[in-house]
């Protein structure tokens, strides 16, 4: 049975974590992530989860206390966002390295300094290489949806690999949209239960985690580590499909959006992603050939899929919001054109930083990138590396 | 774009503009359309200028920016004027909503439209929710003149659904759902035009 909610992002992650029912969270609030935890704890205190919901006094803890639940054989999941993000930092790497499938829904906010809420990729763009699975939303729906996914993602006996489920900070995680959300019982019935393969708590099979692994085995190790991410690119499809089956919702490693003949293209994360759809649509009206590619899963990374996508095109902008301060634009950037670099025949591409600190990305915004992109087809001049609409 | 109705809420943090647009925003949910409600993206302050937003349509929503050329326009404090520029960007053809003593010949005498056709619509939503609801919290008043004015919701609907949602907002204070709804009936009958 299909419920019809209105709700914000927040509200969204809160109630697919509601019907996750996980074993344990532990939480730590951070503005814009706060309301997720609280709601949620709101659950835990009117009987509605069985969830043991710990308290801890940074999110350095929260991460750790959910590694240690998750390493016991619970269900673990936390939230987070920006500069908790940044401080749970090197836990992060532990629980990927731990092969442990905790889900944390990051709601993604820029990294102070200057000090700044609002919304920006750059904190899990920083942890793109933490070995955690990344998979953006691009509305209350697609959070929804994503959240419950993961779990499965997550614990995929092939997979045992931590996922962040990322969605923008105020733009949506505050933002009430409509959104389709299972019953209970559905849900429930597409997760099951999580069957470790090893866990601390199996008396009859002891076993030690997280030893000290040096010249002898780390490297091996960090091959599985490597292994089970490239993977877990089919589980993400495989579970995706039967998510559609049942939702008749449908997800993929990438949304292309009049992709089919399109010339040139857009290729964006998230919210603004949304916003592009309706200047696609309003450029296609006037007969330009204009298409969107929003990717979904950042990691892995979709490299053929991309390419793919991108291959009859003629210009695309790779829009990052996130300042990588490698003066070769965002880290969107760079995969695609490493990825195209692969293929004799490749469209021209450029680089826009975009939206950082919550800058507003209206569709004036987006037209402003699609024009260039027709001056580009045309033969003129367009520098490589932009800032969007940044202010000389 | 054109399919969807675009709202901006101006008010101070803690007169309740997002929350009247929340619940603006779920009533039109309530009647089956499309919504969006979102503050202006950031905490709000006690005091400070707020803005809040609504879409609303037949169709999904996939825009997600702020509102730049709103159709209406709600003001829930007067003093405003001069201070914030709440005429800012609204559609031809629009209207403003202001919350005031005074009347919409008053303040047509002080707005400028730059010659867009915009009617101005009056309220003194401060008084109602004071004799009402016992306080100054003009944004269920001013919900009430907006959905009398815009007509984009059905009138019985709507106040069904404000009151299955104060319902929830007022779990611990339940005398609170019945003066609302009043201040909002109220504020149906003596919105004036122009």
């Amino acid at each position: 049975m299909k419920i019809r909610h209105s709700l914000t992002g927040n509200e969204a992650m809160a109630e697919a974590m509601r019907q996750i029912n996980p074993d344990v969270v532990a939480a730590y609030p951070i503005t814009p992530q706060t309301e997720i935890v609280q709601l949620f704890s709101n659950s835990v205190a009117d009987g509605k989860v069985n969830t043991e919901f710990v308290t801890v006094e940074s999110e350095h803890s929260a991460m750790s206390a959910t590694i240690g639940a998750s390493a016991a054989g619970a269900r673990a999941m936390t939230a987070t966002s920006a500069n908790g993000l940044a401080y749970m930092w090197e836990v992060v790497y532990i629980a990927a390295s731990m092969r442990l499938p905790i889900v944390m829904p990051v709601v993604n906010r820029a990294l102070s300094g200057p000090i700044n809420i609002h919304c920006d990729h750059s904190d899990t763009m920083g942890a793109r290489d933490s070995g955690w699975i990344q998979i953006y939303s691009e509305n209350s729906q697609e959070a929804y949806d994503n959240l419950i996914q993961a779990i499965r993602i997550a614990e995929h006996k092939d997979i045992q690999l931590p996922v962040m489920v990322c969605m923008d900070g105020f733009i949506i995680s505050h933002g009430m949209e409509i959104i389709e959300a299972e019953d209970d019982e559905t849900v429930r019935k597409f997760i099951g239960v999580r069957k470790p393969q090893y866990s601390l708590l199996n008396k009859d099979e002891p076993v030690t985690m997280g030893p000290l692994d040096l010249q002898d085995f780390y490297f091996e190790h960090k091959k599985q580590q490597a292994e089970a991410m490239k993977n877990s690119a089919q589980v993400i499809l495989d579970v995706a499909k039967e998510w559609k089956e049942m939702t008749g919702r449908s997800y993929d490693m990438l949304d292309e959006y009049c992709m089919e003949d399109a010339e040139i293209a857009i290729v964006a994360i998230g919210s603004a992603a949304g916003t592009a759809k309706v200047a696609v649509d309003a450029l296609r009206a006037k007969g330009v050939k204009a298409g969107l590619v929003k990717v979904r899963v950042f990691r892995p990374f979709p490299k053929e899929e991309i390419a793919k996508a991108l291959a009859k095109t003629k210009a695309v902008a790779i829009m990052d919001r996130a300042e990588s301060f490698a003066d070769f634009g965002g880290p969107l950037f760079r995969d695609i054109r490493a990825s195209l670099y692969e293929y004799d025949l490749r469209p021209k591409t450029v680089s826009y930083v975009y939206g950082l600190g919550g800058r507003d990305v209206t569709l004036d915004t987006i037209n402003q990138v699609y024009a260039d992109l027709e001056r580009l087809v045309k033969g003129e001049q367009i520098p490589m590396l932009n800032h969007l609409g940044v202010r000389e | 774009m054109a399919d969807i109705l675009e709202i901006r809420w101006h008010g101070r943090g803690g007169q309740g503009a997002k929350t009247a647009a929340l619940l603006m925003g779920e009533s039109a949910a309530e009647a089956g359309k499309y919504v969006q409600a979102f503050p202006e993206y950031g905490p709000e302050r006690m005091g400070a200028p707020v803005t809040a937003y609504n879409r609303i349509s037949a169709n999904p929503i996939r825009l997600h920016c702020s509102v730049e050329n709103p159709k209406y326009v709600i003001v829930l404090d007067p003093t405003f004027y001069g201070a914030v520029d709440f005429t800012s960007g609204i559609r031809d053809g629009g209207a403003i909503l202001i919350n005031t003593s005074e009347s919409p010949a008053e303040w047509k005498k002080k707005l400028d439209f730059g010659g867009k056709n915009i009617s101005i619509f009056t309220v003194d939503a401060s008084k109602i929710s004071k004799e009402e609801v016992g306080g100054n919290f003009p944004n269920t008043p001013m919900l009430g003149a907006l959905i009398k004015v815009s007509n984009v919701l059905d009138v019985e609907e709507a106040l069904t659904a404000i009151r299955s949602k104060l319902t929830v907002k007022f779990r611990n204070k339940p005398e609170m759902i019945d003066k609302n709804l009043k201040a909002i009936q109220r504020s149906f009958e003596e919105v004036q035009s122009e």
